[in-house]
């Protein structure tokens, strides 16, 4: 063999080897610049006064979804809220209770406080004073209107846009008030700055990263500045977060936040988190165990961890099409058409309340969601504005289905099990988003309807299909191209005001606004409007709760939409810990970290 | 031999951009939608407004032309400042490509993944060799024997099983029966001292284990074979008359000529272990790239799914390159014109 031939190859190996080694080693160092991205962590400690502040040691927190970034405008994922929760706050949390808590402000505004006017055209809000951001900087109502502003700016691309819908401005009245002025009178004003969907960014920060620049702000992005109980001080995007505690949270003096430090831990899956918690006692906390029940319950008698679960506004419901989905229609297929392409037999209101009355709704939250969910029948389904006109479908009566279906003329007149109306056999399309609990759901759903004589074909598409809006796929439930759907859907905000106006005719999803519309079902109902209207002009709290359940009872009675489970979160803590309270499902479940603390 | 190794290399550069071309077509006929993971109390023309900013609706064209021009020229650029320290041109005015789920550096973000797999796949990878060389060697000299039968069984069980099934049983019964080792792996974990290293080995036992039994299970196979046709060659022969030592024959002259074709068999494998590696990460939830481009697909983040599939096929394409080249290094018989 040739030497020289040896050598060469050798001298390439080396080289390989060479380039292996000092990639690994860019590697590192660029994976701890890209941890040191958190301006957070130059704070000035010795201003803060001296107190007990984060002495408790590390608190585990398992997200098995994990958080992709830091900034909640540009993803609005309840991952990324959460993760971004610790860190900056609104002027205002909802308590596990739905009520208004005051973080950055002073107090909540009403018209008894001179908060709102009569008119109900703006609401003031008071900062408190002396609140500092992390870096020492003190906040102000600058910080505010900067927020708004970043967040309206189209080309920032804000994904809680909408909650400053309705805004004509905001200004800093002085150092510490912000006035929010409206278009509109707006009776519930308490969505633009509360909620952990909202929070206030420091303008300082992100003064460079309004519009398009917006996409090039990692740094910021991965490392807001805030004036929560916790800075960041590394962030793994869709991996792990670590925090430690602000020396200049307005609580530090009061000892508040205890934990010293926290590790916010993704991947895995929720089964895994539970068992971390539950069995194995590694972590804290253990967020959205979606598990089947009978493992969880097994994994709770371990005795060091509990279960907690709260409910919100989510509800799992069908959706009923309105429209004719028969693909013989082409372009018109689930089309409204200004009302004259109805469904051959699902518009009749009570061939669907024959179908929601065959539903053992019960079975369908023991085999599927256990603790996190409970039978409704409502599509607003959270007092004080939960209706109970329509509590019969809550027990299962095959017999008044079939009876019901008798009477409005639905009969197998052929002999081949499926029943006729009109001359259309009872045959339906049901689609919904793959998922393991979902299809589970929709073959019990299919043998409840066989009983009643009603025949479905089940269809599942991937979610990110199917909640996707290409308006080029079929696939979509916006498009709507089959009889019925289930999802879950439910309001961002304690108030349903803009949840009710989904179903509003305008909001109709059609061809003509590129099925852009939230009123998925094409439900058309002229009353129905009217009290939306009202219920927009409507300050009075006893009257809009009235106006919401004859609103809720208008959509289930119809027959468009038939609720099934009321959806809740299923979170785990340690037993270790104390200070967490009742699980918050209006708000971010870590709404009150800066009291938690360890027995 | 350099006009080959160049004229090679000259071949790559129109393949690469077809292929990348290729991958871009895939992803934008492929259904999928950025907002879709969004909640759906996020309005519809909010979510319009997002794909704007991404440039969701930006022509098929312009977004490749975009992509390449990031990959090529703006991203080697960034990296050359990095390590050498120097500015070249407006630095800021470069646009980085930006990840559509977490709004953050496409390449920063797989940089931060890399060290994990490499570890995994690296110690797998070299374990494979050293466990599948010695044990062909032996199996072909003694073949028949006892021994052989044995590796022929465990390979073949190796070769036959997918990771998917083997990686699982070993979680069932080295993490939840015995509990020896964690089913998760801490990418945070720094090894600092012997009780940190031992966290580090344990964590990462089950998957370099599970991969090496695979590696190694084709590559003993190969091995053997390559043994038992040289083992018959009259150069053995004429080596045993000569009086040599028999681990001499055996090691320098019929081990050397049988390496030749798995040497390039581990040199086309290379490529290979990185996509069996997305495999191996979702079992072990190891943060790396294949579980990077897992979530990625899921959530419809084409720039890191078009630059993740991108980077595998720029290592399919060069370790191709390297085993014809080591080919004819190992096998002076072989010309290059």
């Amino acid at each position: 063999m040739n030497k020289q031939r040896w050598l060469a190859l050798f001298a390439v190996m080396a080289i390989i080897l060479a380039a292996c080694g000092s990639a690994t080693e860019d590697t590192t160092t660029t994976a701890a610049s890209g941890a040191t991205t958190t301006t957070a962590a130059t704070t000035d400690t010795t201003a803060a006064p001296e107190s007990d502040a984060g002495q408790g040691g590390t608190l585990t927190l398992l997200q098995w979804q994990a958080p992709t970034a830091l900034n909640p405008y540009l993803s609005g994922g309840t991952k990324e809220l959460l993760a971004s929760s610790l860190i900056i706050e609104p002027l205002a949390e909802f308590s596990p209770e739905g009520e208004l808590v005051p973080a950055l402000a002073a107090e909540i505004p009403t018209p008894e406080n001179g908060g709102i006017p009569d008119d109900l055209m703006s609401v003031t809000w008071t900062l408190k004073s002396g609140v500092l951001w992390s870096d020492g900087t003190p906040l102000t109502a600058e910080d505010v209107v900067f927020t708004y502003e970043y967040c309206i700016e189209e080309a920032t691309g804000c994904t809680q846009s909408s909650l400053y819908d309705g805004i004509s401005s905001v200004e800093a009245v002085d150092e510490l008030t912000v006035k929010i002025n409206f278009e509109a009178p707006t009776p519930f004003p308490y969505s633009a700055f509360v909620s952990y969907q909202a929070p206030i960014i420091q303008k300082a920060q992100f003064e460079g990263c309004v519009g398009a620049a917006s996409q090039g702000c990692t740094e910021q992005n991965f490392g807001p500045i805030g004036t929560g109980p916790y800075m960041v001080t590394e962030f793994r995007t869709n991996d792990t977060a670590l925090y430690s505690f602000n020396p200049n949270y307005r609580g530090a003096s009061e000892g508040k936040p205890y934990f010293g430090e926290i590790v916010l831990k993704g991947g895995g899956d929720a089964e895994a988190s539970a068992r971390s918690v539950l069995v194995l006692g590694e972590a804290d906390y253990g967020w959205n165990l979606q598990v089947d029940p009978v493992v969880l319950a097994d994994m709770e008698a371990t005795g060091i961890g509990a279960l907690q679960t709260s409910f919100a506004s989510n509800v799992e419901r069908i959706m009923i099409n309105q429209t004719n989905p028969d693909a013989g229609l082409g372009d018109d297929r689930s089309e409204w058409n200004e009302g004259t392409n109805p469904h051959p037999f699902l518009t009749n209101s009570d061939i669907v309340r024959a179908l929601s009355l065959a539903i053992n709704r019960q079975e369908l939250t023991d085999i599927g969601y256990g603790a996190g969910g409970a039978p409704t029948c409502n599509v607003w389904p959270a007092p004080p504005a939960a209706s109970t006109n329509n509590d019969e479908c809550l027990t299962q009566d095959i017999d008044a289905a079939n009876a019901l279906l008798d009477s409005v003329g639905a009969v197998d007149s052929n002999g081949d099990g499926v029943r006729e109306y009109e001359g259309t056999p009872l045959r339906m399309l049901f689609q919904t988003s793959t998922n393991a609990v979902r299809q589970t759901v929709q073959e019990l759903l299919k043998s409840y309807w066989q009983a009643i004589g009603v025949e479905v074909e089940l269809k599942n598409v991937d979610a990110s299909v199917f909640f996707g809006g290409d308006p080029a796929s079929p696939d979509t439930y916006q498009k709507f191209y089959a009889d019925i759907q289930m999802y879950t859907n439910g309001s961002g905000s304690v108030d349903p005001q803009g949840y009710m106006g989904n179903w509003v005719t305008s909001q109709i999803a059609q061809r003509e606004n590129n099925w852009g519309g939230q009123n998925i079902q094409r439900f058309q109902s002229d009353e129905y409007d009217a009290l939306q209207a009202e219920l927009a002009q409507t300050a009075d709290l006893g009257r809009r709760s009235e106006l919401v359940i004859q609103m809720n009872d208008m959509l289930v009675q119809s027959g468009s939409i038939i609720p099934l489970i009321w959806r809740g979160s299923v979170s785990a803590f340690a037993n270790t810990l104390t200070g967490v309270g009742g699980l918050n499902a209006w708000d971010s479940e870590y709404w009150n970290i800066e009291d938690w603390a360890r027995s | 031999m350099g006009r080959y190794i160049a004229r090679r290399l000259l071949i790559a550069i129109p393949t690469l951009i077809v292929i990348s071309f290729v991958i871009f077509a895939i992803l934008d006929l492929a259904p999928g939608d950025p907002t879709a993971s969004l909640p759906l109390t996020v309005p519809p023309d909010v979510r319009e407004q997002i794909r704007v900013t991404l440039g969701f609706n930006d022509p098929f064209l312009i977004r490749w032309v975009k992509w390449m021009r990031q990959m090529f020229v703006f991203e080697p650029l960034n990296v050359i400042e990095q390590v050498f320290n120097v500015s070249i041109g407006e630095g800021a005015e470069r646009t980085r490509i930006i990840s559509w789920s977490s709004r953050g550096p496409v390449v920063d973000t797989i940089i931060e993944r890399l060290p994990q797999t490499l570890w995994v796949l690296g110690l797998a990878f070299v374990f494979g060799i050293l466990i599948a060389i010695p044990v062909g060697v032996i199996s072909a000299y003694k073949q028949y024997s006892i021994f052989d039968n044995v590796g022929t069984f465990v390979s073949m069980i190796g070769y036959s099983v997918p990771t998917f099934f083997t990686g699982l049983l070993a979680i069932v019964i080295f993490s939840v029966w015995l509990g020896w080792f964690p089913s998760f792996y801490d990418t945070t974990h720094q090894v600092t001292d012997w009780p940190s290293f031992v966290i580090q080995v344990k964590q990462i036992a089950m998957p370099v284990a599970v991969l090496s039994l695979f590696n190694a299970a084709a590559l003993s196979r190969f091995t053997r074979s390559s043994m038992l046709d040289n083992l018959s060659k009259d150069y053995v022969r004429t080596a045993r008359s000569k009086g040599l030592v028999e681990n001499r024959v055996l090691i320098i002259h019929v081990l050397r000529n049988s390496l030749i074709p798995v040497v390039t068999l581990i040199a086309l494998q290379i490529p290979g272990i990185f996509a069996g590696a997305i495999i191996t990460e979702q079992i072990f939830r190891i943060n790396g790239i294949g579980h990077l481009l897992i979530s990625a697909i899921q959530g419809a983040d084409v720039p890191m799914v078009q630059t993740l599939t991108f980077i595998f096929a720029v290592l399919i394409v060069t370790f191709n390159l390297i085993a014809d080249v080591i080919y004819g290094f190992l096998d002076p018989r072989i010309r290059y014109e």
